[in-house]
């Protein structure tokens, strides 16, 4: 694999709120490679969402990083200054949002704002904006470009206003692209429409792609690398067979068991994981997932376990494997 | 869009209609008449001064010579100001009143659109709660201690401003001050509550990621979105700030529009009462029709039907 493009390293973000101090990352480290697609799934809550932002130096008030360091791109991001970031943002990195439904202004064309992300960060003037976005638009696969580059927002259909978030974040090519539960708000349909435009682009760009979801069939399609949060903490990372065929995180483990198969018995009852997500004011002290988790242990609940690797790609946090290796140590001695 | 004003047009004109039959017969439900002063005319005096202004016909036909006379533009004489028209009356003090009153729309909009912007851009930090407490002040405060207290400071101990007549530039600051006092006021709370819910929008997080910077957020994105609530509130604004206000004419002495609208009622000047009347709804219509068509221009997704 190529260059290192994103290398998060105990990231901590905080939100300071007046109830409190919401530690909504905790100690977060992910690699990612160019041209790699990487998947990071988690409940609401769990943090993905977070450190896709944290990235994009978008972080909502009242949250900011306490700890950690981001690089992207041969840049140090937690150092960069708003007018730096700035530069990068749309350029270098861009994003798609959940709803497409409000996440274009409302009061501005298609083509104005298209066009002004072009103007923003090229040489670009007027004509070669206007001409780049209609070209963005054939690429993002909507018909008549040029009528569209007129159109309002309320004009299009959400899937329409999807492709067109996408041409957004893909006018200046940039090397990461973020999408964040692109498809939630779409029916099922477009969802398969878009993403499958979404690993077209790629293949054209050449782009990284960050897909954050809850959606684990979408992740299993996608994805070369997964990451699984939960409580603000990666507690399984691995290759998309990794996670999916050899699961070693309770957590994953659980999620894995509550999806529903075509080739499951009519009627199975679904195991949904119990309890409620962790009150991210006052976590535990221990691993995030222990009181909800069917294999807890004292400890479990007293410190958070170190990270276990299970092979080159594959790393998981959890207390049964520190015993199984310590065991398995033991064995070897 | 044409047949819309069109027929937003002969709306107005039902309801200008039934604003001034209404105004009619309230008009002449009440006891008393125009020549009922203190001493009390003759008989004879009193007879040939209704006959001159017609008011001895059945209100009926009064009306009917009112309505074909108003189709003509022409609001007839006055009744207590002698030799003048209601058209000269409506006119001359209109040409006082929109200019001050112009001015002071002017002040309140770019003011209040600022601190509402600088508020809501600053939320729960100090700016924000000056801003806040000032604004509650302006709304709370009335014109008449606002000019009052401004003759006080700038005229009789700083011995700056003048304090009667518009013969100057310097003429206007004062009555200016008092009548955008509370709209701009009021405009800041209003920008201030629009613009939080517009910043905290999908969008305003689209634009931030697309690199843009504070400003372009701001103005471009942000201000479009924000400002449609001020521009509901400026139609009656306008049309009653233009009007002129009792209050501050009479403090600061200006010859303006105000002052008719209550001299007319209590002296009982039957066309003046009409003619202010119809006037200033006239020109409420007519700015709620402008606020439509703009609104229409600001936002795309408002259809005129």
């Amino acid at each position: 694999m190529g260059n290192t493009l994103v290398d998060i390293k105990n990231l901590r973000v905080s939100f300071f709120t007046p109830a409190g101090e919401v530690k909504a990352l905790n100690d977060v480290s992910i690699k990612m490679e160019e041209g790699e697609v990487l998947g990071i799934v988690g409940e609401s809550g769990s943090g993905k969402s977070v450190t896709a932002y944290s990235l994009m130096g978008l972080i909502p008030y009242p949250g900011r990083i306490v700890g950690g360091t981001i690089d992207f791109n041969g840049h140090r991001i937690n150092d960069m200054s708003e007018a730096e970031m700035r530069a990068i943002r749309g350029n270098e990195v861009s994003i798609i949002f959940q709803d497409p439904m409000t996440s274009l202004n409302p009061v501005y064309t298609i083509g104005n704002q298209i066009m002004e992300v072009i103007l923003l960060h090229t040489d670009k003037n007027k004509e070669q904006a206007y001409e780049r976005a209609v070209e963005l638009l054939t690429l993002v696969g909507i018909n008549e470009p040029a009528k569209r580059m007129k159109q309002y927002p309320h004009e299009l259909s959400g899937g329409m206003r999807q492709r067109v978030m996408i041409a957004i974040a893909l006018a200046c090519e940039p090397k990461l692209l973020i999408a964040d539960e692109p498809t939630t708000a779409l029916d099922v349909t477009i969802q398969a429409q878009i993403l499958e435009l979404m690993m077209e682009l790629k293949q054209k760009i050449g782009m990284s792609i960050i897909m954050i979801t809850h959606d684990l069939g979408i992740v299993a399609n996608m994805c070369q690398k997964i990451a699984v949060m939960y409580g603000g903490k990666v507690v399984e990372c691995g290759t998309a067979d990794e996670i999916f065929y050899n699961p070693r995180h309770e957590y994953t483990k659980g999620l894995l068991r509550s999806i529903p198969r075509l080739t499951d018995k009519e009627h199975r009852k679904l195991i949904p994981i119990e309890g409620t997500p962790v009150d991210m004011l006052n976590p535990p002290a221990g691993c995030p997932f222990a009181p909800r988790c069917n294999s807890c242990m004292k400890i479990c609940l007293g410190r958070m376990p170190e990270y276990t690797d299970l092979s080159e790609t594959h790393y998981s946090a959890c207390w049964l494997l520190q015993k199984e290796e310590f065991e398995r140590r033991g064995q070897g001695a | 869009m044409a047949k819309y004003i069109i027929k937003r047009v002969l709306l107005a004109v039902v309801t200008l209609w039934l604003i001034a039959t209404i105004t009619f017969i309230l008009m002449n439900m009440v006891p008393g008449g125009p020549f009922l002063a203190e001493k009390a005319p003759s008989e004879a005096t009193l007879k040939a001064l209704n006959e001159k202004y017609g008011l001895d016909k059945p209100l009926i036909v009064q009306y009917g010579n009112y309505m074909s006379r108003l189709l003509r533009g022409d609001m007839g004489p006055s009744i207590k100001q002698r030799g003048r028209t209601v058209n000269q009356i409506i006119s001359n003090g209109f040409k006082v009143s929109a200019r001050v009153g112009g001015i002071s729309v002017l002040v309140a909009v770019l003011i209040g659109i600022t601190l509402g912007s600088i508020a809501a851009m600053n939320r729960s930090k100090w700016i924000d709660n000056v801003i806040i407490v000032v604004s509650t002040c302006g709304i709370a405060v009335p014109s008449f201690v606002v000019s009052t207290v401004l003759m006080i400071v700038f005229s009789v101990k700083l011995k700056l401003l003048p304090t009667y007549g518009l013969s100057s530039p310097l003429h206007y600051i004062m009555p200016v001050m008092a009548l955008s006092f509370y709209p701009t006021a009021y405009i800041t709370r209003l920008m201030r509550s629009s613009m939080l819910e517009v910043l905290g929008q999908d969008y305003m997080r689209t634009a931030r990621a697309k690199g843009l910077s504070q400003f372009k957020m701001l103005f471009k994105h942000a201000l479009r979105n924000a400002i449609l609530p001020v521009v509901t509130y400026l139609g009656p604004l306008l049309a009653y700030t233009l009007t002129g206000s009792f209050v501050v004419e009479k403090i600061f002495t200006i010859p303006g529009l105000g002052n008719d609208f209550i001299s007319s009622i209590t002296n009982r000047d039957y066309t003046l009462i009409m003619g202010t009347t119809i006037f200033l709804a006239a020109l409420i219509v007519t700015m709620n029709l402008m606020v439509d068509i703009a609104y229409k221009l600001i936002d795309p997704r408002i259809k005129l039907k």
